[in-house]
């Protein structure tokens, strides 16, 4: 208990000094040794390095997590050319399916190109020509030759990819770029670069 | 305590009449202002919890004793740690009837222990690479020496292990076992047993079979739903999530079900996970014993066992 009646020396900081400390300044005040209450110094020096220890471990586990996200992938490529427009007839064509998971459908409206995912949970449905839809071997959803949900858990239709006409006429599929009509939301299956008019 | 009925008599009822309903009867306002103060004394003890943590029921029930700085405390955290005392010195009768236990954790660790050996030895022979995966598998069930026994054994195995760890939740719920003081025995059992289903999950794609394959594309496709993390989940789209970046992504090494994710299953199924687990399970037969043994009735003293007392 510092006596009242003394003044304090000019060198010592004065007690009541409210002005924040800099980081110099907090570092001497943690390892300061001459503290009334050994105690305390020894708490506040621990304290400091309990705090390293978790910033540190915090620090890791941060990359810890970073770690499992890797940078480059050696994946299918997402964009690719299938041919030109003139290829393909009216109805499903599956003969990319093995290639790219995808299907050419042609309707009166133009090309499109459906991502053979089924949007339950992500298995690949099967065209049956015979009965004229898709059908997915994991759950059983159901989808007509457009794509489009109508049995099954299935929660909206098959996305389809973007596609263009290249200036040499084929048509180029970017399956990075999907169009989606999720439930009671609009429909971006007639956006630009959902389908080829033709 | 007479004079502080007597005030509260002359202020409170003093403008009603005093006889009937006098207490049980309270105008909406103070049941407000009593349920104010209920929250604020709740509040109260809530941040009291924060700042003292070793007060609350879940830190005692986590650390079982005091751990303060005296020198018996210190010498009791060196003689009764985890490694001393895996198992009993010795276990009351009624704890080990097999009508009351039904045996069941001890089995799990059993039907665990033959899946870490059979494990061991079909990593030998199974190389975790989307080429020759599968044919690893079928080169183990029709030319390694007993290769087909040890791969039914580790997948039969693995199905029991998941069925009698059900069992065994279900025999410690119905004898009321998780109460106090055994609760965070029950919690370390919860983790156990999700660790259990992450250990069957990751077992599933290993023979990169159709099955499998399949299988681990719906499973992990679950994850694109999560909240906040999945790009397909409740504001996942609004928090930045894509195929390329979730949760799943993270899970998979990739987009897709390929290589990466046949790696790390692998790995998370014949390393990480078993270490995890195992710490976990010295954990929950320590805390058996410590919380005082299998749960059950007093023990039954036989009169062959009674001694008399010695006489001095």
């Amino acid at each position: 208990m510092p006596n009242p009646t003394v003044e304090t020396p000019p060198g010592a900081n004065p007690p009541e000094s409210k002005s924040k400390p800099g980081i110099a300044g907090a570092l001497r005040n943690i390892f300061t040794a001459d503290d009334p209450d050994p105690q305390k110094a020894i708490a506040r020096r621990r304290r400091f390095v309990m705090a390293g220890i978790l910033g540190f471990l915090g620090v890791n586990l941060l990359m810890f997590l970073r770690f499992f996200f890797p940078r480059t992938l050696f994946e299918p490529k997402t964009k690719f050319l299938i041919g030109y427009p003139s290829d393909f007839g009216f109805g499903v064509d599956t003969k990319f399916q093995n290639q790219y998971r995808i299907w050419v459908v042609r309707n009166t409206e133009g090309i499109f190109v459906i991502s053979a995912i089924c949007t339950h949970l992500g298995c690949t449905p099967d065209w049956k020509a015979s009965e004229n839809k898709f059908k997915c071997p994991c759950h059983g959803s159901g989808y007509d030759p457009e794509g489009v949900n109508f049995e099954g858990p299935a929660p909206r239709p098959m996305d389809r990819a973007h596609v263009e006409v290249t200036p040499e006429g084929q048509i180029e599929v970017d399956l990075s770029r999907l169009y989606r009509w999720p439930k009671g939301e609009r429909s971006e299956f007639n956006d630009l670069g959902a389908i080829v008019r033709v | 305590m007479a004079d502080g009925n007597e005030t509260n008599g002359a202020s409170g009822n003093g403008a009603g009449d005093p006889g009937e309903n006098g207490a049980a009867k309270k105008s909406p306002v103070t049941v407000l202002v009593e349920g104010a103060k209920a929250v604020k004394a709740q509040a109260a003890e809530e941040i009291k919890a924060l700042k003292q943590p070793e007060k609350t029921d879940v830190w005692k029930s986590v650390l079982r004793v005091k751990h303060d700085e005296t020198p018996r405390s210190r010498a009791l955290g060196v003689l009764s740690n985890v490694f001393l005392h895996l198992h009993p010195a010795k276990i009351n009768r009624d704890a080990v009837a097999y009508n009351y236990t039904w045996g069941m954790g001890g089995m799990t660790f059993y039907v665990y222990i033959t899946l870490v050996f059979t494990g061991t030895l079909l990593m030998f022979y199974y190389h975790p690479s989307k080429v020759v995966a599968f044919r690893d598998i079928l080169y183990l069930e029709h030319d390694v020496p007993f290769g087909k026994l040890l791969r039914n054994m580790h997948r039969w195995g693995a199905h029991l292990m998941v069925i009698m760890v059900e069992l065994h939740m279900f025999r410690v719920f119905l004898t009321g076992s998780y109460k106090k003081p055994r609760e965070f025995n029950w919690v370390v059992g919860v983790i156990l047993l999700v660790l259990t289903l992450l250990l069957s999950f990751t077992g599933y794609l290993l023979p990169d079979d159709q099955l499998g394959f399949w299988a681990v594309t719906v499973g992990t496709n679950m994850a694109r739903a999560t909240p906040l993390l999945g790009h397909d989940g409740p504001f996942g789209r609004q928090f930045g999530m894509t195929p390329f970046n979730d949760v799943r992504f993270g899970l998979l090494g990739g987009s897709i079900v390929d290589s990466n994710a046949l790696l790390r299953a692998y790995i998370w199924h014949c390393v990480a996970i078993p270490i995890i687990a195992s710490a976990f399970m010295v954990v929950h037969f320590w805390r058996v014993r410590k919380d005082g043994g299998i749960s059950g009735p007093a023990p039954v003293q036989l009169e062959s066992e009674m001694k008399e007392p010695r006489k001095i």
